[in-house]
């Protein structure tokens, strides 16, 4: 179980609602910790708090440029989280698709069920 | 990573998943199609075999079980019992997988609340250890694998 409680501890850092749209804020391109802020409305100490956790476990790199420093997204490192967690929410999303279709259905034969 | 129509998985605890999903229709009738037996036959499979038992004794201390078999004729079953049933709005159950002898079981709570006709189902998958919780998450790698590769490809992409 050792290779899956590694996974699931960065899989926990990235779960975090806030955290993910850093990632996905991340996903277009390097944003300094002001254009974060800026973008998501939160405080700068959230902001600095969620990219050390993003950092810790590797979903995020910075670097120095000139007084700021730049942050970007580790693709490497988030492979194995979206490989470990995909196959599981796509058999949801595969039966929440199915589940659609049968609501249709009941819709048309039903009404809207009032 | 975030997308309309799919399923919004998270782990909140070490011992939970937590999945949402919205859904183009009153709570009434998504409730229906998930504790209607001929309706859960027409979705619960994913598209991964065929649903062979969908048994639903709907009230508290009833029992449920599901199967069903791929096209490999490999047999996939669940059962439990329900422990809370409010109708339209929230339905908790024991859950145990058939394939482990002596899994423990995990106990689930589904809440949908209602909204301008959309529904959004919350269904939270209470584990025993953090143990089970991470096997039940990879349980999916198998089933999804091709899906799996699919969407990694897209986020591979989108992380050039």
């Amino acid at each position: 179980m050792a290779r899956a409680a590694t996974t699931s501890d960065a899989f926990n850092a990235v779960a975090e609602p806030r955290r993910r749209e850093i990632l996905d804020l991340l996903a277009d391109g390097e944003r300094s910790v002001e254009e974060i802020v800026r973008a998501l409305g939160l405080g700068q100490p959230q902001v600095s708090k969620h990219l050390r956790v993003l950092r810790e476990v590797g979903a995020v790199e910075a670097r120095a440029d000139g007084r700021r420093r730049l942050y970007r997204l580790n693709g490497a490192a988030l492979k194995p989280i979206h490989d470990w967690i995909s196959g599981y929410e796509r058999l949801w999303s595969e039966r929440f698709e199915r589940l659609d279709a049968v609501l249709e259905e009941l819709k048309r034969t039903e009404g809207d069920g009032r | 990573m975030t997308s309309t129509g799919t399923a919004q998985l998270t782990l909140p605890t070490d011992e939970q998943i937590l999945i949402v999903r919205e859904f183009d229709a009153p709570a009434q009738l998504v409730w229906k199609a998930w504790t209607t037996p001929e309706l859960v036959a027409r979705w619960w499979h994913a598209k991964r075999g065929e649903v062979t038992v969908a048994e639903i004794d709907l009230r508290v201390g009833g029992a449920w079980r599901s199967a069903m078999v791929t096209p490999d004729g490999q047999e996939v079953a669940f059962h439990g019992e329900y422990r809370e049933i409010v109708p339209h709005e929230r339905l908790v159950s024991t859950e145990t997988y058939e394939g482990v002898p002596g899994a423990p079981p995990t106990l689930n709570t589904m809440t949908l609340e209602e909204r301008d006709g959309r529904t959004t189902m919350r269904l939270t998958i209470d584990c025993p250890s953090r143990e089970v919780r991470d096997a039940i998450v990879e349980s999916g790698m198998e089933d999804g694998l091709q899906d799996a590769l699919d969407l990694l490809e897209e986020v591979a992409s989108s992380l050039r």
